[in-house]
Formats: structure tokens, C-alpha cells, sequence
């Protein structure tokens, strides 16, 4: 923990450098597309106060300057599967943005759907010693949390106190400085794979840059899809990846639940390929221009070109109609929900005041997914697309950014996590003298 | 049935180019949007290239000769243009004497360019000359290098132990005179320093009207008083303060007995509280004789 500790502080004082020099970069690894986005911090924000335990991590208002998308490569599943390959793609999504920024970055911020990410609930108390709550006491409640065991080659990628407690007084956002006897702290604790974190990083610093932070892409989708009353009230966020769904539930604008299925749109072109038997770019296009979830008669009717390159007439000239189309494609989109259905249940969504859940990521543009998402998922679904953010181009304003749009908010205003408070004190030996002294103190 | 030269589906497309920036292509890239390096590049190295041809171009002698006498000879093209050229030279306020002796002094080969002209040191050279009070120089349009001489006026004579000269009212030198006849109309002066108190002098000589006819001249005494030298050697003795108030003193003596007719020396009014006479020898014997005869002494 003490190395995950230490790792994440530096990851912390990189951001923080970056914020002096004013300029960061974000990248998103996706599936099916990587972005870039360059950031330029404007200075402290004011409109956005505090989110959980104040500010320890430092905010900014921001500004991007520089975007570029590239086609994915190397990626399944939102992990890394060929180095080079991603590291080729990494490298040109970068140059793209500075090129557009016309600044070199040096540090960024990354995230990732894969490495099978799993949630943990931590509580944790301790006994107040002053009386009132010192940054001290809160760093010394999130120490005191029981780690449980996360398993081999799992790594810590987000933990954040969701809920502190003062005696009987639960839900304080900020317990520092009030009074009480005995303060409790709730922690959600996401693991994912060390595997899937250490290539990634290898590829980041193969490209020249310097990670500043560590997200997973359906915390960071759920916080620029969610709008703020969602995230205050309990939302769940569904970011239909390529390779990945990310599912995220949110209460008290904390992240309490994250998760990820292993399913995404790539899986419905992977069909499309199979049952009409064309390559993957063309089931890819036909998806796009002709996809959808609810077939009609006139689809029976509306007949799509195939096409091919074998030679064979009768091959190439082939056509399906668009209620076929359908039919590959609407079981898949069924089983992804299905799947996502029972994550939720898993999690106990059923138990939350609010039952909204927000449809997001590229996948979530196929028509029609509103009328069939509200049949598996639950009434209150609604399709979301990412906050519109300053300087933000228009070609990356779909919902298949959310996560390069809420990773641009959580480089600004990152909630703090477990490793913003410092150390406590009371594990430094220097400490013990002091004890001792209030043992004597005490007693005589 | 299908035409035989149909034509065939096109080849296919071959696989788009991975747009990707090789690591070397991505390095300098990010090496040219660094600030420091995209500056020098921009600003220091063509800076450094254009110095550093200038520089080695230079540096061969040839070259640098060559540059220096193209650079000269422009110069002189534009200089020996008719608009600059001085053709004549033309004294004013000059006697035909001093005349000829500027040109003398500035033998010019017109026509000349205006730019080869050092006028300022023509004009120190000029006004060297004793004769001149002041001199201006100036090109005018056309061509002309006017020069305005203004020359002292003589008021006097010095004669010296070695010569005999002319000197204006501030008692510098004009010019040397062969003799006395020459300009008998200016007074005369001698002794040592004479010409260092010259408007004492004239001062002097103008309250002495009365005795113009018989003035010989103006005589420095131990370069600190005048004498003033009548003919028949009779001579006026003046103080160092206030020679003229002693000398109209004389004067109006003169007027009311008529001194200076008599047969006297020298009048000391060196003290001008009490003037002293001195007679000739024959006035004193025969002062003496006639006292005698009124005292009744032994007549000799």
C-alpha cells in the first residue's frame, strides 16, 4: 500500500506540475479510437467550490487547445494487446494535438476501461484526540480503513472517502474542523489488473510524456455524461465502449460502484462480419450508416448494398435488407444490456433513491437503443452526451467522448483521493516521544 | 453474356498508410515545438548564417580592399557631381596686397569638390595671419568659395629695436613697415610692452590734440608709464594711474603760462600732487645769472 501510496503521490506532484506550466495532456485508450486532447489551465477556478473533502488536489479552470482522434490499434477490451501498435497510435494522437496546440505537453493524464475493474467498500473509525477534526484525524481515518484482499497483481486506481461520519451525524462532506468524539469515513476502492496499468505506462513513457494521472474511463464518462443533480441524487452511467462497457454509479456526486462488461460495439461489428461475411471496415460502415435495434416493415423493404472486393459477381453484388441488419444486431446490443442489467443488480441499484441511468460512449448512437434500453435497464433511461466544456471542438462533442471530456474535468478538478492527505503523523516514530510524553502527562 | 473488355473491377485499394509518426519523426516534432529550440531555429541560426558569411567573406584582404575602393569610388562619383564642384574662389573686403596673400596661402586647384574643402581649417589658417580681424568662409550655390575678410585697421606705429610696426586698436600686429614715411599720418609709440597698452595709449594721444603739431611720439617706460616726447626733446613725464588727467593737468598749464614754450626738459608729473620741471642747462644758468643780478652776487 505504501508503494501504491507513494506511486500515486508522485503521479500527484506531476499534475501539479503540470498546472504550473500551465499545459496538460489527456488521452483517452479506447477500443476502437484513441483521443488527445491538450489542456491550457487559465488559473484557479472559482465557480466549482469543493466536491467531497475540499480541494486538496488543486483546481483550475481550463481551456483545450488542441484535439485529435486516431483509429485504435492494439487495443481489445480497453487493454493494451499490441505494444507497438499502441504505441504508434498514442504517438499519433499526441503529435496530432500538439500540432493543433502547437505546444509541447509533457505530462498527461490517461485513462482505460480494461483490467477488469472491481469495487470496494472500506469504512474505517478512530477516536478523535482534540476534540475537533484536524487534517491529521482524516488522514489517519483513511489509514485506519481495512484493506481488504484485493488479490494478487491488483492495483489501487481510485479511493476516495465517499462519507464521513462524526458520532452520530453521517454524510458530512467535510468533517475538518468540526467537533466530535469519534469520526468514521466510508471509502470506495477501485482495483484493477497491475498488468494492464504497467503497459499502459510503458507506452505512455515510451512516448517522451510523463503520466500525471491514472482514471478509469467509466468513472471519468459518468463525470462529464452525468449532469450535477444525477450525480447528487444517484445516477448509473453506461459507457458503450468498442471493446469494453463501463458501468458507474454515483450517490452524493461520489463514484460508489464501478465496473466493467467485456462486451462493446467492436462485438457487434464482429457479428455483422460473420453473418454477412464482409470484412470488419465494412460491417463497421454498414453498422454505422444502417444500424439500429427496432426493425419495421419499412425495413423489410430497404435493401443495403454489400459490396465486395473478391471478384465474384454474384458475391459482390449482394444485398441484405435492413430488418436482417437488425437482426445481427439487436441480440448483441441485448445480451450487452442484459449483461450490464445484472451488474446492476450485483450492485444493488435497485436500492437507491434515484433510478436513472445515462446511455453514453460511441455504441450508445445506435437508433433506437432509447426505446430497447428502457425494456432490460429500467424506466428512467435517457441517452448522454459529455458537458460541453471551453474550446472544445465541434467533431469531439458526440457521446463517443465522454470519457476524453470527463477526463479533461477530472485533470481540473480531481476529487481527492486517499493519497492528497498526507501521511498520518502518529506512524512516524518522531511521533512515539510524543506519546509517551501524554501517557505521562495523563497519569501523573 | 458479358462484353470481354469489360472493365475489371478496379485493383484493390492497397491498405491505407498507418498515419502513425515514426519514433524519430515524433521526437523531433516535439523537439520543434520547444520553445528555446523553434527560437534559435527561427532567429538565432539565420542570424548566425548571415554573420558568418559576412564574416568569412571579409575576412580575405583582397575583398575587403575591393569593397573599400568600390565603397570609395561611389562616393567619389557622387562627390565630383557638377552640383558639388567649386569653381572660383572670391575675396571680399580684402586690399590687393592680403588678396594675394590668401591665395598664396590656399593654393586650390579649381574646380575642386565641395567635399575636399576643409573649410573650417582654411579658416584657421587664414586667420592666422596678423593682418586679418576675421575671416568667414563659405560655398556659395554656383559654385563659389566665398571668402569675407575683414582686416585690422592700423592706429599706430611701434618701433621696436628691430623694426618698425603697425598695430590696430587692441595693439596687435598688423603688419611691418619698412619706414617711418611710409604712414607718417599714425602716431608713434617705442619701448618695451608698448604694444600691450595700446588703448592707454590712444587714449592718451587723444586728450594730447592740442599738441599734435609738436607730438613726436609716445615712449613706455619700464613697461609700467608713458612719457610722452615733444620735439626739441622735451618730454612729459605721465604717472602709472591716471596718465590722462595728468597730462591735461600739463595741458592746461600750458594754456594758462604757457608752460611747454619755455625752455624746459622735462615735465615729471610722475607725482601728480607736485609737478616738477626740470630746465636745459643753458635756462638754468641763466636763471641762475639772473638772480645774481638781482641778488647782487658775483656775476661769472
Amino acid at each position: 500500500m505504501t508503494d501504491l501510496y507513494s506511486q500515486q503521490r508522485a503521479m500527484r506532484a506531476m499534475r501539479q506540475a503540470a498546472m504550473q506550466r500551465g499545459v496538460i495532456a489527456i488521452l483517452d485508450v479506447g477500443s476502437s479510437k484513441i483521443g488527445c486532447l491538450v489542456l491550457r489551465f487559465d488559473g484557479p477556478d472559482r465557480f466549482r467550490e469543493s466536491d467531497g473533502v475540499g480541494t486538496m488536489a488543486g483546481q483550475s479552470a481550463f481551456r483545450v487547445i488542441g484535439a485529435a482522434t486516431t483509429r485504435s490499434r492494439g487495443v481489445r477490451f480497453g487493454e493494451i494487446d499490441a505494444m507497438q501498435e499502441t504505441e504508434r497510435a498514442i504517438r499519433t494522437a499526441v503529435q496530432a494535438a500538439q500540432k493543433m496546440a502547437n505546444i509541447r505537453v509533457d505530462h498527461v493524464i490517461a485513462c482505460f476501461s480494461g483490467g477488469s475493474p472491481r469495487s470496494y467498500g472500506l469504512a474505517g473509525s478512530v477516536d478523535l484526540e482534540g476534540g475537533s477534526v484536524s487534517e491529521n484525524d482524516v488522514a489517519r481515518v483513511l489509514a485506519s480503513c481495512d484493506m481488504p484482499d484485493i488479490g494478487e497483481h491488483r492495483e489501487v486506481l481510485h479511493a476516495q472517502p465517499v462519507n464521513f461520519a462524526l458520532d452520530h451525524r453521517s454524510g458530512l462532506k467535510d468533517p475538518r474542523g468540526q467537533i466530535g468524539n469519534r469520526l468514521s469515513v466510508d471509502m470506495h476502492v477501485l482495483t484493477v489488473d497491475s498488468a494492464v496499468i504497467r503497459n499502459l505506462l510503458y507506452c505512455i513513457k515510451r512516448c517522451d510524456l510523463e503520466v500525471a494521472g491514472l482514471a478509469s474511463s467509466a468513472y471519468v464518462s459518468s463525470v462529464s455524461a452525468l449532469v450535477e443533480d444525477e450525480q447528487e441524487l444517484g445516477a448509473a452511467c453506461i459507457d458503450f465502449g468498442g471493446g469494453a462497457t463501463g458501468l458507474s454509479i454515483f450517490m452524493k456526486k461520489h463514484m460508489i460502484y464501478g465496473d466493467v462488461v467485456r462486451l462493446g460495439g467492436d462485438h457487434v461489428t464482429a457479428d455483422i462480419s460473420k453473418g454477412l461475411q464482409v470484412p470488419m471496415a465494412t460491417a463497421e460502415r454498414i453498422k454505422t450508416f444502417y444500424g439500429g435495434v427496432h426493425a419495421t416493415g419499412m425495413d423489410d423493404r430497404e435493401m443495403i448494398e454489400i459490396g465486395g472486393e473478391t471478384g465474384d459477381w454474384e458475391h459482390d453484388r449482394r444485398t441484405v435488407s435492413r430488418s436482417d441488419l437488425i437482426a445481427i444486431i439487436r441480440p448483441r446490443v441485448e445480451e450487452i444490456l442484459e449483461e450490464v442489467r445484472s451488474l446492476l443488480d450485483v450492485a444493488g441499484f435497485d436500492h437507491l433513491p434515484s433510478q436513472q441511468i445515462v446511455l453514453t460512449g460511441g455504441a450508445s448512437q445506435i437508433p433506437g437503443l432509447d426505446g430497447l434500453a428502457p425494456r432490460i435497464l429500467g424506466q428512467q433511461v435517457r441517452v448522454g452526451r459529455p458537458l460541453r466544456v471551453q474550446g472544445l471542438p465541434q467533431s469531439v462533442t458526440g457521446s463517443a467522448f465522454a470519457s476524453s471530456v470527463g477526463l479533461c474535468l477530472f485533470a481540473a478538478h480531481p476529487q481527492d483521493e486517499w493519497w492528497d492527505f498526507d501521511i498520518p503523523a502518529d506512524s512516524y516514530p518522531a511521533r512515539s516521544f510524543k506519546r509517551a510524553f501524554k501517557w505521562f502527562k495523563d497519569n501523573w | 453474356m458479358q462484353p470481354l473488355n469489360a472493365s475489371r473491377p478496379a485493383a484493390p485499394q492497397p491498405v491505407k498508410r498507418d498515419p502513425a509518426p515514426s519514433r524519430v519523426a515524433y521526437k523531433a516534432h516535439r523537439l520543434w515545438l520547444t520553445p528555446f529550440v523553434r527560437q534559435m531555429t527561427r532567429v538565432g541560426l539565420p542570424v548566425f548564417a548571415v554573420i558568418m558569411a559576412a564574416g568569412v567573406y571579409v575576412a580575405d584582404s583582397d575583398r575587403r580592399e575591393a569593397i573599400l575602393s568600390s565603397v570609395q569610388d561611389m562616393r567619389r562619383a557622387v562627390e565630383e557631381r557638377p552640383e558639388f564642384m567649386v569653381k572660383l574662389m572670391v575675396i571680399e573686403g580684402a586690399t590687393p596686397v592680403v588678396d594675394d596673400a590668401i591665395r598664396q596661402l590656399m593654393p586650390i586647384d579649381f574646380p575642386i569638390s565641395s567635399f575636399d574643402l576643409d573649410l573650417e581649417a582654411m579658416q584657421s589658417e587664414v586667420a592666422a595671419l596678423d593682418v586679418i580681424e576675421r575671416v568667414d568662409l563659405r560655398v556659395r550655390p554656383g559654385g563659389v568659395l566665398e571668402v569675407e575678410v575683414r582686416e585690422r585697421e592700423p592706429v599706430v606705429l611701434w618701433r621696436t629695436a628691430a623694426s618698425l610696426e603697425m598695430l590696430d586698436g587692441t595693439g596687435h600686429r598688423v603688419a611691418t613697415i619698412s619706414s617711418r614715411a611710409g604712414r607718417a599720418d599714425l602716431p608713434l609709440l617705442a619701448g618695451l610692452g608698448a604694444s600691450d597698452q595700446v588703448p592707454e595709449a590712444m587714449a592718451i594721444l587723444r586728450a594730447a590734440g592740442p599738441l599734435r603739431g609738436r607730438l613726436r611720439g609716445l615712449v613706455r617706460m619700464g613697461e609700467r608709464r608713458w612719457d610722452v616726447v615733444l620735439e626739441g626733446d622735451q618730454r612729459i613725464l605721465l604717472p602709472e594711474d591716471t596718465p590722462v588727467q595728468a597730462l591735461e593737468q600739463v595741458l592746461a598749464l600750458d594754456q594758462a603760462q604757457d608752460l611747454l614754450a619755455r625752455d624746459l626738459i622735462v615735465i615729471d608729473m610722475r607725482n601728480p600732487d607736485r609737478p616738477t620741471l626740470r630746465m636745459s642747462q643753458t635756462a638754468t644758468e641763466e636763471l641762475r645769472r639772473i638772480k645774481g643780478l638781482e641778488l647782487g652776487g658775483p656775476a661769472r
